[in-house]
């Protein structure tokens, strides 16, 4: 029997909607899908490493990294940020209700077997590179992700 | 109920209850039983449409004390 398939493209680059991302990801994992997410945008920086990289980068591009989140533990929340107190709170109660962090659900994904992708195009057009992000990940552009789509069961946009 | 493994899946929260009972089901034989434990209350739903898709058998599952378990028999 030919595996179902399920896409998930990860624009959004805020902790909660890449953990809801990730937790369906893990769960589409264990129901024997073929996963694959594709990080665009602010999703990439899901795939950053937390330690800084020396890499060779244009003011722009500098400027850029020091903005956004190193890393998938640095995200802020889509709601009640806080200015950063909020993600500080959410852990908090995840930890008593013993759900994953998102660093782990990612860890997880990998485990199992889900393919991370990152685009290419907004890698460039926000200075981000290769070894800046995680290891054993694909890179690719529209046409991958349409690729798997067209044949996916379930495809979501987050 | 008579099981061949028993996965221990309590105190943890969605989606690692299913992601745990998958990788049991991989380690046993097909028509085998295993025995899943869990204190998710949303895993009756989870397991039973897990089960489903898989072609696996829900043979039976309780609930006491807020812990559910279920017995699922591999395909």
């Amino acid at each position: 029997m030919e595996k179902k398939k399920t896409t998930i493209v990860l624009f959004s680059g805020e902790y909660d909607k890449a953990m809801a991302a990730y937790i369906i990801a893990n769960g589409a994992a264990a129901y024997d899908h073929e996963v694959t997410i594709f990080h665009t945008f602010w999703g990439l920086n899901a795939l950053r490493k937390d330690a800084q990289v020396p890499v060779k980068k244009t003011f722009m591009e500098k400027m850029f990294g020091k903005m956004m989140p190193r890393g998938a533990d640095k995200m802020g929340l889509s709601k009640m940020n806080f200015a950063g107190m909020g993600p500080k709170m959410i852990k908090q109660v995840m930890k008593k209700h013993n759900a994953m962090p998102l660093p782990d659900l990612i860890e997880m994904a990998q485990e199992q077997g889900v393919n991370l992708v990152s685009c290419t195009m907004t890698m460039d057009l926000l200075g981000l590179q290769k070894e800046e992000l995680l290891d054993d990940i694909e890179y690719a552009g529209v046409a991958a992700y349409l690729g798997e789509a067209s044949e996916g069961n379930v495809n979501l946009f987050i | 109920m008579h099981a061949d493994k028993v996965l221990d899946a309590k105190g943890l929260a969605c989606p690692m209850p299913i992601v745990k009972t998958k990788k049991a089901m991989d380690d046993i034989a097909s028509g085998e039983v295993l025995e899943v434990q869990t204190t998710d209350s949303g895993a009756k739903s989870d397991l039973t449409a897990w089960a489903k898709a898989g072609g696996h058998e829900l043979r039976a599952d309780t609930e006491e004390n807020g812990v559910y378990t279920f017995w699922i028999r591999k395909k």
